[in-house]
């Protein structure tokens, strides 16, 4: 795909995808608006600017790979794919309806653009590791991409991977933390909070940037970073707001996994317009 | 065919180790086959690999699900990665890896669990899988198959190589007693029938499978004609065979070591009850075991022939 470099570009589509999360979960009535809304200018900056790809062959084998890990903001990767041309966009308000190929997490089966089935957290970097290995032992220069929730890397599973990827030097591989401080239950800080988390990753051997998830120029600065830096993997921690661009639904810890009501995407709309 | 009477137990290669041996070899026909494994390797004989195959063997260290996941990765990028560890460790620790990211997808990876049951021996409960024939069949997209010998084992493994989608091998630590030639032939989902017999069958998988032919040994000594069937391949069920058993001999003895409430029994009871009822006992562990040599535990926890002839004459008296 064309890459789009300009900030104000890739921040209308942004824009573009953010209402599609908002009809989406409005239309399922259920489903995962909160951290759907903070993951999008990670997501859209890899899929317009950073990620080498292309929508007329799903399975070209130089593709670039992105796993979203935090496999419950399916929407806002529903919303990126049929927005790249690899799924219809007349059907995305199907989220979660029989039938659908916009299943509630992730599922493989249905879009086969998608690298992994995600859904039960902690996983995906370990799936993206083996994928950066394959990518080493073939000798090609594709790049992984892993997208975790802050609330998921309370998984052990995330440690074991973020102990091998540094130990055997797993370069090619670029994970990503939402930190939009928010979970289920509450707070993050108040569930099991993850501080120091920065110094966590750096003490299991990672290349560390910190930034605004929400700032797109940051955000291509930083994974040409990741792209630059040899010898250990890079994490960027993305501070990020939880229902970013919807006013009523940012650090609402309700907006978890609530659907907004017909009266709320309304609203939504209005500002996201 | 064998001659019942005639079957002598001697021992051959333990499957773990035609399982690394047999790697090997697909690694020289296959560039495509990489090995994970968890800080077993010269237990789980990935260490020929790992010697020959320096690059294409990942060592994980003692992280099992993080194993199941980097498996997956590699699969999905195109590889053909076969996981091992002890089945104990690997199936359920990484039980959960393997139902999101291999069995729900389809996803190619192969999975081989060493020192299955209770013939590992001295190390005891914890390092004894008596559970994983059934976490591995309750895994939709998975084929499971449980080799008795050494030539068994090399054709599983060599099966999984080529077939597209996760299977699961179980194999065991001790030397196993020789069944089959080195060249014998097998077909994925139909079981051998090793012995013919008219009066009763015994239906077994893996270190049982010789324990069967011996008390088809024992039984034909009192006059009674026992067919003795291996089941090399758990799921899919060769069902034909085990109906063809039911109607031709009337009652049904199964081996295996294994938790007799979730195996191959309980496996081979749906069968019957589907395609053609008939009396059955099983034979098997109803709980965990404890340390000791591997032949005083087969002994103690009811798993050898004598206890196979015993159950065989129990069903033929219920039989119509």
């Amino acid at each position: 795909m064309e890459r789009i470099h300009d900030p104000a570009a890739l921040a209308s589509i942004c824009k573009q995808i953010r209402r599609h999360i908002i009809t989406m979960t409005g239309a399922a009535k259920s489903g995962h608006p909160g951290g759907s809304l903070s993951a999008v200018e990670i997501v859209v900056t890899l899929y317009w600017d950073v990620m080498r790809h292309d929508p007329a062959r799903p399975d070209w084998p130089d593709r670039d790979r992105f796993i979203l890990s935090k496999g419950h903001a399916a929407p806002v990767l529903y919303a990126a794919l049929a927005e790249c041309g690899y799924t219809p966009k007349e059907t995305l308000n199907t989220l979660r309806k029989l039938g659908s190929i916009y299943q509630g997490h992730p599922d493989k089966r249905f879009i086969p653009a998608l690298e992994a089935s995600t859904g039960s957290l902690g996983e995906g970097l370990s799936v993206g590791i083996g994928m950066a290995l394959a990518a080493r032992l073939d000798r090609k220069d594709y790049r992984t991409y892993v997208l975790l929730g802050d609330g998921e890397i309370q998984e052990g599973q995330i440690w074991e991977a973020a102990m091998f990827a540094s130990f055997r030097k797993v370069d090619n591989l670029c994970a990503i933390v939402d930190y939009n401080k928010l979970q289920l239950d509450g707070f993050v800080k108040e569930i099991l909070d993850l501080e120091p988390l920065a110094d966590k990753w750096r003490a299991f051997g990672w290349h560390v940037i910190e930034l605004d998830g929400h700032d797109i120029p940051a955000l291509q600065k930083a994974f040409a970073e990741a792209a630059s830096t040899k010898g250990k993997p890079t994490v960027i921690i993305a501070h990020t707001v939880k229902g970013k661009g919807v006013s009523f639904m940012e650090n609402n810890p309700k907006y978890h996994g609530v659907a907004p009501t017909p009266e709320e995407v309304e609203l939504a709309l209005k500002e996201l317009a | 065919m064998l001659t019942a009477a005639r079957y002598e137990k001697k021992l051959g290669a333990a499957t773990r180790e035609a399982f690394g041996r047999t790697l090997v070899e697909l690694g020289r026909e296959n560039p495509d086959i990489v090995v994970g494994d968890a800080d077993l390797t010269k237990s789980t004989m990935t260490t020929y690999f790992a010697r020959e195959f320096p690059d294409r063997l990942f060592e994980c260290g003692i992280a099992e699900a993080n194993m199941v996941g980097i498996g997956a990765g590699l699969a999905l990028a195109g590889k053909i990665p076969f996981v091992s560890s002890f089945s104990a460790f690997v199936m359920t620790k990484g039980f959960e890896q393997l139902r999101v990211l291999v069995a729900y997808p389809n996803v190619n990876l192969k999975v081989v669990g060493t020192h299955s049951g209770i013939s590992i021996g001295e190390d005891g409960p914890s390092q004894m899988s008596v559970e994983e024939i059934a976490l591995a069949c309750a895994l939709p997209n998975f084929v499971v198959l449980s080799p008795a010998d050494e030539a068994a084992t090399r054709w599983a493994v060599r099966w999984a190589a080529q077939h597209k989608g996760p299977v699961f091998i179980r194999t065991g630590r001790p030397k196993a007693p020789i069944v089959y030639n080195s060249d014998a032939h097998f077909e994925i989902g139909k079981a051998v029938e090793l012995v013919p017999g008219t009066d009763v069958t015994i239906v077994a998988t893996g270190l049982m499978v010789a324990e069967a032919l011996l008390a088809a040994g024992q039984l034909e000594a009192e006059g009674i004609s026992a067919r003795v069937l291996d089941i090399h391949t758990i799921k899919p069920l060769d069902e034909d065979a085990l109906e063809r058993a039911a109607r031709e001999t009337g009652a049904l003895v199964v081996a295996e070591e294994h938790l007799v409430d979730c195996g191959l029994g309980v496996r081979v009871a749906q069968a019957l009850a589907k395609r053609c009822p008939a009396p059955a006992e099983f034979i098997g562990l109803t709980g965990y075991a404890e340390s000791g040599s591997p032949d005083e535990l087969l002994d103690k926890y009811g798993l050898r022939a004598s206890n196979i002839a015993e159950a065989a004459r129990r069903v033929l008296a219920r039989k119509a």
